[in-house]
């Protein structure tokens, strides 16, 4: 039963982060059009700012969020804003600008694990922030805190796409992009918005992902790129509730695999890619 | 490596003459020149070997394919399993035979996936191919690398001399092939092909397969240069994207183009490698990123671009008189 219950806890609470970073992913490539090589190094990143101002001033991991999520959102907006608007206007199609800033994002990874490596360097590194359990049940209380965050976070970014004016624009812009700017939507404001929003989410992932996992490397964003890919399939490209969804059934494997062989997570997961690719394409809601 | 050969110059035997003063110069180098310039050259044409193979699947069909560390690693592994009793021309071919079979099993599930499925497909299994192959390593043997018996440094620059103008010489024939055009007028227009009568799938996972073959063997020569050998050397993703990026900065209209890049590219590479361990990384990514932002048809539509302009320069300036 308590194997039971950790993983129930651990997979939510892992689905909850992946299905941050996926639902960031999404963003970018099925609005901005960006397939993002980099985005786990951006995790990355906002697992070290918080580790990093935790060690030197103390600052609780929760309240880095506020800092690292609205970092990461200026870089994405301004590096959207030069890098890849330029891309879009110099690409004949879509297809090309697509492979294009794929290949602009390769370029981005390596710049960006290079200054990582130049501040943190590359050992394991990690603290330990409200690490107690709730004595009843023996739950560490970090991840009940996180878990809590993740799910407002979630709510809060549904509300946000659902209710607010600029949440339309961004839906109407990944539904048509010429359409939605005919309708009055800013359409280079919107894309860059979008990119921002995807690097602040995987920048909150990485925070939470610090305060849960008490090892973090400067070596880690890949695999969680890979993981984010994943879930963006199989939620189908593009669509944001897919994403959440996605992420919550990928949390749930990997919790279960983790608890009895952890080595074979990426094994596990590519063997529901393959199906899923067979089998149903577009992903669970796509078009 | 000069390649002008593949343009149809009015100087076609001159430039025949010299691609084969360049050839029997290189394949005989190593009798008379030994040190840190072999082993540049070999690196060198391993990336050729890797941009050419990539670009004999990818440029045509417009399939972006970022496989390429996955069957390079495998022929890596492959080479690092086999190395001691077998000889060194049969495990290159085993590394190849192998990348050929494990890539058609990949494309016949995958190449009916359209753009970017395939795309996110291929990128992963690099890492999927990589964890297969750590789990194998610590159910078998419990260890996580291997020792590999090292080949002399010029019999490895041989090997993949071999390889390189192999692999050249097949882009070249596939090219102007039946199935290259095949391949072209996939990536054109798909369905149009396949009404012209093409067979698309088969098509696309031959080639697909053909060009793992040489990707396979490339990582088996380079192999057998160190002594020791682990999955994240072998799997490193640099092998998937610097081949692409390569390409890209050659320009891919002709097979001149991959070729230039990735002896530019590599070239660049090392220097860096070398002259700026720290800060190699940083200074490569922003070049790569510049690469891609201003050199759109790459350095060989660059400098055709520029020989435009000079040459419309000049009969600019002479019509008025």
């Amino acid at each position: 039963m308590v194997a039971l219950r950790d993983i129930v806890i651990a997979g939510l609470l892992l689905g909850g982060i992946y299905a941050l970073v996926a639902v960031g992913m999404s963003l970018q490539y099925g609005v901005a059009r960006v397939l993002n090589v980099a985005h786990g190094e951006f995790i990355m990143v906002g697992a070290f700012i918080t580790f990093w101002l935790f060690v030197n001033i103390k600052l609780s991991p929760l309240l880095s969020i506020l800092i690292t999520g609205p970092f990461m959102f200026i870089v994405g907006f301004v590096l959207h804003k030069t890098l890849f608007r330029r891309l879009m206007r110099a690409s004949l199609s879509l297809d090309a600008f697509e492979g294009k800033s794929l290949l602009a994002t390769f370029g981005l990874l390596y710049v960006v694990q290079n200054i990582a490596i130049m501040i943190w360097g590359s050992d394991v590194e990690g603290y330990s922030y409200m690490v107690t359990s709730i004595t009843a049940a023996k739950i560490p209380v970090n991840r009940l805190v996180a878990l809590a965050f993740v799910v407002f976070l979630a709510a809060a970014l549904y509300v946000f796409l659902g209710r607010t004016h600029m949440g339309k624009a961004i839906r109407a812009s990944a539904q048509d992009p010429t359409v939605a700017a005919l309708m009055g939507v800013n359409i280079d404001n919107v894309l860059a918005i979008c990119f921002g929003l995807g690097l602040a989410m995987a920048a909150i992932a990485g925070s939470l992902l610090s305060l849960v996992y008490q090892s973090i490397t400067t070596g880690m964003g890949l695999m969680y790129t890979v993981y984010a890919m994943i879930v963006v399939v199989l939620g189908g490209l593009g669509s944001i509730t897919g994403s959440l969804v996605g992420g919550l059934i990928l949390g749930f494997v990997s919790a279960i695999v983790t608890h009895y062989k952890p080595s074979m997570i990426m094994i596990a997961f590519y063997a529901i890619f393959v199906l899923l690719l067979l089998v149903r394409p577009k992903g669970l809601m796509g078009k | 490596m000069n390649l002008d050969f593949l343009k149809p110059t009015s100087g076609k035997q001159a430039s025949l003459g010299v691609l084969a003063v360049v050839l029997v110069s290189l394949a005989a180098l190593p009798s008379w020149y030994e040190g840190y310039g072999i082993t540049l050259l070999t690196e060198i044409m391993k990336f050729v070997i890797l941009t050419v193979a990539w670009v004999m699947f990818s440029g045509p069909s417009g399939y972006m394919s970022l496989a390429t560390a996955a069957f390079y690693g495998l022929g890596f592994y492959i080479a690092a399993v086999l190395s001691g009793e077998i000889p060194f021309l049969v495990i290159i071919i085993a590394a190849g035979v192998s990348g050929f079979v494990v890539a058609l099993i990949v494309g016949a599930l995958t190449l009916r996936l359209r753009g970017i499925y395939f795309c996110i497909f291929t990128f992963g299994l690099v890492l999927l191919i990589d964890q297969v192959v750590r789990e194998v390593e610590q159910v078998l043997s419990g260890t996580r690398g291997r020792f590999v018996d090292t080949q002399p440094t010029e019999i490895v620059y041989l090997a993949m001399y071999g390889v390189c103008v192999l692999t050249i010489l097949v882009a070249w024939l596939f090219k102007r092939s039946r199935h290259g055009l095949a391949l072209m007028s996939i990536g054109q227009n798909e369905e149009a092909a396949a009404h012209g009568g093409v067979n698309v799938v088969r098509t696309k996972v031959l080639v697909f397969a053909l060009s793992a073959v040489f990707m396979a063997m490339a990582g088996a020569v380079i192999a057998t240069r160190r002594s020791y050998v682990d999955p994240g050397v072998a799997f490193s993703l640099n092998q998937t994207f610097l081949p692409v990026l390569m390409a890209l900065f050659g320009g891919m209209h002709n097979l001149v183009g991959p070729v230039i890049g990735a002896v530019i590219f590599t070239f660049l590479r090392e220097r860096l490698l070398t002259s700026f361990p720290e800060v190699f990384m940083l200074i490569f990514g922003a070049v790569l990123i510049a690469a891609i932002l201003f050199l759109p048809n790459g350095i060989v539509g660059l400098i055709q671009q520029v020989w435009h302009k000079i040459r419309e320069g000049k009969t600019g300036a002479r019509s008025p008189a």
